[in-house]
């Protein structure tokens, strides 16, 4: 199968990918059509392609992940890259120190590709500057993380046909949500409308100047809605800081069939993982086969980050002197 | 540029020195007008509109001051130096070279530095440094707790008696209330000026810009409004328990104004300073994670600037302060929330403060007054005024000329101002500490 991106017209404007912040519509139809050619790419017994062969990868991961490092190795891997992963211990040095002292080691390794994830918002950006390649933020503190609004952009685009008019709830721990802020963002610009459904504790301030209705209450926040995305509550934040406790938070803000059912009957419901069944969801929600589409979104996710990997590397040089170190 | 040689302690002699063809402002006594100016060593021997009118004394140096104004030096009555502990960022040296050539010719150092000035013999040591190490004057402020930990009271008598002209635990606030009640009410048997950072630590936790609509955007943990205000609040009834002297040194909400000024109103014994910065910048400046504009107290809105600036204008606001903060590279190349709060300031607090002037906010006068007048009269020092028998502190600035802050032309040894590349209007041309030349401009 020939390159699914040669087809088209392509132009995407853009060095590094560190926010959806940064992407025009066209950007993003851009993205979401050269990943939707991927997926069929993917469900091939011969996946892979030549495109950046020759080029480096490296997985740079200050935070722990399963989902969004091992989709990026094996994009990089599909499409010809040499894959290294990093994962940097942040217990022994102090973080700042590791992520200045890190880019520069690693630029000198000559990268082309470099894939980061921060538990501080803005380092992947700050990293950006230090570094010759082409930097993908694969999350950033409470910042963004805009693959994941790519891939859960995807997701609905291929279910729904498109994003214009729809209607959708984001319900949970928006404050430290980077997957949050990235979709809310993306759904605005393509045109949907977007709530949010937390209790106050979880909402950062002003959250309505994003351009989004507030709820606090899950059944007036889910009335109507098309399309049901739920975000992690994290661990360290269950217990009595922001929530009183874990039955507390389900009984009000858990995803159960009594709260879906002011949602359309065809809603989806969405989660970008790693899930907390009985927390913010219930267990038989989220493996409703009709409704969930939640392991959709990882087999998405893949595909969005073929694309996002060969729509930037068409800006990379090619001639290897451009890239010299600085 | 160039900068005297020898620091101004050396010699306090007899040599008279005329200050003529000045436009001279005494805020002490609100005089603006064409002046002349005679010192002696290291005092101000008399100040007049005229007092040459039969010609220059014999054996006088005559300093022409081409019309430019001519005031009492700048106190600046908050400043980190990185001396002891942190050279590499500041020592004093460094950062009265800053002062002199920013027109200040007291500073007021911060006692969070390591070892914590929070002993006599640290207060000495300070004191020390300053007289031969530095070409200002040189005022410890010592820290009101002992190690600045909030847990138990420092020597505020003994540390007043070696020279500590005020106390404050710096960027940290006095957070325990029964604490603060109790150095307060000892703090007053001594008349001893206790100075807060105005932030509930538990509000401000983890917080490193002002929370609203930017905080949210950039992901980043917003202070609000409140940890001000409440701290402020709470502060002003212990005031009101033990009858002390409180200077909150720094407001950055229009909300603080409003506080003061009814605070004031009621005759409390209360002040407050605000950062050269706050007047100037807001939220917006942090654009997309510039650590130069992370400062304490946050920047805030618009509005709350705004209401700054009114309070320096209508007299609520005591002082203006640079907060001369000097952070190396190190400590502000790093993520948004991990890097160093502060900013430098000294070289630029007249420049910046002189915005409020040229957009018509405020006098030249009154504003020159919360530099130098009103700090020292908070702080007993003497200063601040152009009258005889009064330390020859003078600055001489050109309000109108404009320059450009560069990387290259700062003088301290951290570079970390945020207001690099900016246009500002206001250069100083000369700097006298105790009648001799500190600074002086050379290229105007």
């Amino acid at each position: 199968m020939s390159n699914p991106g040669t087809q088209q017209a392509i132009r995407f404007p853009h060095r590094h990918l560190l926010g959806i912040k940064d992407l025009s519509a066209p950007d993003i139809d851009q993205i979401l059509d050269l990943a939707d050619s991927y997926v069929e790419l993917n469900r091939q017994v011969d996946k892979k392609q030549n495109l950046l062969h020759g080029r480096t990868l490296i997985n740079l991961f200050f935070e722990a992940s399963t989902r969004t490092q091992s989709s990026f190795e094996l994009a990089g891997k599909r499409l010809g890259a040499d894959v290294l992963n990093m994962a940097v211990s942040n217990s022994a040095l102090k973080k700042g120190e590791t992520l200045i002292d890190t880019a520069m080691t690693l630029n000198a390794l000559r990268p082309d590709l470099l894939v980061v994830r921060h538990q501080d918002s803005g380092a992947v950006e700050l990293l950006a500057q230090k570094v010759d390649c082409a930097v993908i933020n694969a999350g950033d503190g409470s910042n963004e993380h805009p693959t994941q609004a790519l891939l859960d952009a995807l997701t609905i685009r291929r279910r729904r046909g498109s994003l214009q008019g729809l209607l959708v709830a984001i319900c949970g721990d928006i404050l430290h949500s980077r997957v949050a802020r990235s979709n809310i963002y993306l759904l605005n610009r393509m045109g949907a409308r977007v709530r949010v459904v937390a209790p106050p504790t979880l909402l950062p301030a002003h959250i309505d100047r994003l351009g989004v209705e507030v709820h606090f209450d899950m059944r007036e926040g889910l009335q109507d809605v098309d399309i049901v995305m739920m975000l992690r509550l994290q661990q360290e934040r269950m217990h009595g800081a922001f929530v009183p406790s874990l039955r507390e938070y389900f009984h009000f803000h858990g995803l159960d069939y009594e709260k879906l059912s002011r949602a359309k009957p065809d809603a989806l419901i969405m989660h970008p993982g790693p899930m907390n069944r009985g927390v913010e969801i219930d267990s038989e929600v989220a493996d409703d086969i009709d409704r969930s589409v939640i392991r959709e979104q990882v087999e998405m996710g893949v595909a969005v980050r073929l694309a996002v990997l060969d729509l930037l590397s068409r800006n990379l040089p090619v001639n290897s002197s451009a890239a010299g170190a600085k | 540029m160039s900068v005297a040689a020898t620091g101004y302690n050396s010699a306090p002699g007899t040599h008279l020195t005329a200050y003529v063809n000045a436009r001279m402002i005494d805020p002490a006594s609100g005089y603006d007008g064409p002046g002349e100016l005679l010192t002696q060593g290291g005092l101000i021997v008399d100040a007049g509109p005229k007092l040459f009118t039969d010609g220059v004394p014999a054996e006088c140096e005559i300093i022409d001051c081409a019309g430019q104004v001519l005031c009492p030096g700048l106190i600046d009555m908050k400043v980190f130096v990185g001396e002891p502990g942190a050279e590499h960022k500041e020592t004093l040296e460094s950062a009265s070279l800053a002062a002199a050539v920013g027109g200040v010719t007291t500073i007021i150092t911060m006692p969070n530095t390591d070892p914590v000035i929070d002993d006599i013999s640290l207060v000495e040591f300070l004191k020390r440094r300053a007289r031969f190490g530095a070409l200002v004057n040189v005022h410890p402020m010592a820290a009101a707790t002992q190690g600045l930990q909030g847990i138990g009271m420092s020597e505020i008598g003994l540390m007043r008696q070696a020279g500590a002209v005020a106390f404050t635990d710096g960027e940290r606030a006095i957070a325990n209330a029964v604490l603060m009640r109790r150095i307060l009410s000892y703090a007053s048997r001594y008349d001893a000026l206790i100075v807060q950072h105005v932030e509930e630590p538990m509000l401000a936790e983890g917080g490193c810009m002002n929370e609203g609509e930017i905080a949210t955007r950039l992901g980043l943990t917003g202070i609000p409004d409140a940890a001000e205000t409440i701290m402020l609040e709470r502060d002003l009834r212990l005031v009101q328990l033990t009858g002390a002297r409180y200077h909150a040194d720094q407001l950055s909400c229009a909300a603080s104004v409003e506080i003061m000024r009814a605070a004031k109103r009621q005759g409390l014994p209360v002040s407050c300073g605000v950062s050269a910065a706050h007047l100037a910048l807001n939220e917006n400046d942090v654009g997309n994670y510039r650590t130069f504009f992370k400062l304490s107290p946050p920047l805030r809105r618009e509005e709350d600037r705004a209401a700054l600036v009114a309070g320096v204008a209508d007299g609520t606001i005591d002082v203006i302060v640079s907060g001369h903060n000097p952070q190396d590279q190190e400590s502000k190349r790093l993520p948004f929330a991990q890097a160093a709060t502060g900013g430098i300031g000294l070289e630029t607090l007249l420049s910046v403060a002189l915005g409020c002037f040229h957009n018509g906010h405020i006098s030249l006068c009154d504003l020159l007054a919360r530099m130098t007048t009103n700090p020292a009269r908070l702080l007993g020092l003497p200063g601040g005024k152009l009258s005889k028998g009064q330390p020859a502190d003078l600055t001489l600035f050109d309000p109108g000329k404009s320059w450009i802050v560069t990387h290259n032309q700062v003088r301290s040894k951290s570079k970390n101002t945020p207001f690099e590349d900016r246009h500002l209007q206001g250069v100083v041309l000369r700097t006298v500490v105790a009648g001799e030349t500190g600074f002086i401009r050379e290229e105007v």
